[in-house]
């Protein structure tokens, strides 16, 4: 319903994008601005999968963990140039949710929950023990992506927050106009009448397991280029980056600004990434008033912020 | 010949037979009815003939080709399609919507044109959403087109699931009680629907409660009790038949609480 309208979505994200760096007190913020671009990233991948398709995954984190230590590992040992690592990283994330949502989504609910949680346990171990490789858990360097020095030769000087900023807004909104493009699509239409009925969605041909899979590997390709991203705007990245809270956050973040909604999903992202940075004066509570604020928000807005806030507006209660 | 051949189909639920040997034929452009009292596996043989369950023995021909047990989404693509007993639609999304999924294997293509709106993933959907409109009106759902499905009224959701079944363009059409829970407007309209669906040539199988109904659109009638078939015929015959009569009133010793029409 709240999707029909596709540019006027993509110009109010492109808007807010534009203008909000006008109130930013101090350059921190573009860091802090280009963060929650890549949170949104994962997150709007993670509508597709939850909120078109609705399948669960616990473990997202392991796909952001490739697409991150893709651009730290392939420029050190191939020679490949940092933007290449991050197309091959998505590659590779595309190839093992392939292999592995075969078989995993034949499970449903909470089975499907576990199982995708095995997965980014496994990445997040993988990535922790071969120190030879990832440097464990201290993490490795990553190489610099480069183009910002580019720009500078042009004329374009932008300070490395300005930069990030920009360059994440810039891929945000290309996920966001794919994920609308699909929400409208016959491919993003079959997956929603599976999430609405799978005995139906097969009367009509659809081909469940295949879309299933297919708003699966989409989902971790949007992962993958958000470790990525990661990883390059850092210049620094840990196991941490693959971890189960790392996953548990974007579901968090879905769920919070509504499943079913792009904007309120980046919303979700938005507050979810902002949070701890207010909440620093709350210090050793910071993790208790967040776990607050999340219960709260599912017991009085259970569709989410934005769709919640929507419906109320529109009179319809919830 | 036949458009669709159910031939000796039987299955059983932890050793108690719930449909056993049971056949019968249904030709283009025919409504044939399988009645019996609450519990005699009507739904059952439905879920077996649209490959929901799996049977024990017998087969299931669709235009002389043994469909036995093949995945349901590809029984869509050979031509048969169903709708349920309770409901099944697409509650969130809306009812022109749900009519376009309808249209699903015809508007499928490449997901790389999905994913950037190429003007042939647009044609396609453009196409299907043509097709929807025409659908809708003709089942009267027009003016509802926009609305989240989730809001309609039960007959219009039960018309709706018929008319996303049509869009496949069945051959066969597989319709478990259609008029279930239907005041008597919205079970003449329904009615009527399947009427003007069977003489475009499609055979339609129909599971129904509504003895009326039955009786007034059926060409033949299927009679299942206890899960074998006691009785076939035209509707005249079936209801002058003592085991119909039988089953349906009870004989005694069996429960006489079944009576529906």
């Amino acid at each position: 319903m709240n999707m029909q309208s596709k540019w006027t979505q993509i110009a109010i994200l492109v808007a807010l994008i534009v203008i909000l760096p006008v109130f930013f007190p101090s350059g921190y913020y573009y860091r802090v601005g280009a963060l929650i671009f890549v949170n949104a990233l994962s997150v709007v991948g993670l509508v597709i999968l939850i909120g078109f398709a609705g399948q669960i995954s616990l473990g997202h984190a392991g796909f952001a963990g490739i697409g991150a230590f893709s651009c730290a590992l392939l420029p050190v040992h191939f020679g490949l140039h940092p933007a290449i690592a991050v197309l091959v990283g998505a590659l590779l994330s595309a190839l093992i949710a392939g292999m592995i949502g075969r078989p995993i989504l034949r499970l449903q609910g909470y089975y499907l929950a576990v199982a995708t949680l095995g997965f980014g346990v496994l990445m997040s171990m993988v990535l922790t023990n071969e120190r030879e490789l990832t440097g464990g858990p201290d993490g490795m360097r990553v190489a610099d992506l480069g183009l910002r020095e580019v720009l500078r030769d042009m004329g374009l000087k932008l300070s490395g927050g300005e930069f990030w900023y920009a360059m994440c807004g810039l891929v945000l909104v290309i996920g966001v106009w794919v994920a609308l493009n699909l929400y409208n699509s016959p491919t993003g239409r079959a997956m929603r009448a599976l999430h609405g009925s799978e005995v139906a969605a097969r009367t009509v041909g659809i081909d469940v397991a295949s879309k299933k899979l297919q708003a699966f590997v989409i989902s971790a390709i949007y992962a993958s280029v958000a470790g990525s991203l990661l990883a390059l705007q850092n210049g620094f990245i840990t196991p941490d980056v693959a971890g189960f809270m790392h996953s548990i956050e974007m579901v968090t973040m879905t769920v919070l600004g509504g499943v079913g909604s792009i904007l309120g999903a980046i919303l979700g992202a938005a507050i979810l990434t902002l949070l701890p940075q207010v909440l620093t004066v709350f210090a050793e509570y910071e993790q208790l008033v967040l776990g607050a604020v999340m219960i709260l928000v599912m017991i009085f807005l259970p569709r989410g912020l934005l769709p919640s806030i929507a419906a109320k507006l529109r009179g319809r209660g919830e | 010949m036949s458009l669709l051949q159910v031939q000796g189909l039987g299955i059983s639920f932890g050793g108690i037979r719930a449909v056993h040997d049971v056949s019968f034929n249904v030709k283009a452009g025919e409504i044939v009815s399988v009645i019996g009292p609450n519990g005699a596996g009507k739904t059952t043989l439905f879920n077996m003939i649209s490959s929901i369950y799996r049977p024990d023995s017998g087969t299931v021909h669709l235009e002389g080709k043994d469909i036995t047990a093949t995945e349901p989404h590809r029984l869509a693509r050979l031509g048969m399609s169903r709708t349920f007993q309770n409901l099944q639609i697409f509650q969130e999304m809306t009812v022109l919507e749900n009519a376009i999924a309808g249209y699903h294997m015809q508007e499928s293509g490449p997901l790389w044109q999905d994913l950037f709106a190429l003007p042939g993933s647009r044609r396609r959907a453009a196409k299907a959403r043509e097709g929807a409109y025409e659908l809708l009106a003709r089942v009267g759902l027009k003016n509802a087109a926009e609305q989240e499905a989730g809001n309609l009224s039960y007959g219009a959701l039960k018309r709706l699931e018929i008319a996303r079944a049509l869009a496949t363009e069945p051959k066969v059409l597989l319709l478990d009680e259609p008029a279930a829970g239907c005041n008597a407007v919205e079970t003449e309209e329904i009615d009527e629907l399947i009427a003007e669906t069977a003489k475009t040539g499609i055979a339609i199988l129909l599971v129904e409660h509504d003895m009326k109904m039955v009786m007034r659109i059926s060409n033949h009638i299927v009679v299942l009790d206890h899960g074998e078939k006691i009785a076939e015929g035209d509707p005249a015959t079936v209801s002058q038949n003592p085991d119909v009569i039988a089953a349906y009133l009870g004989t005694g010793e069996e429960e006489a609480s079944h009576a529906d029409g």
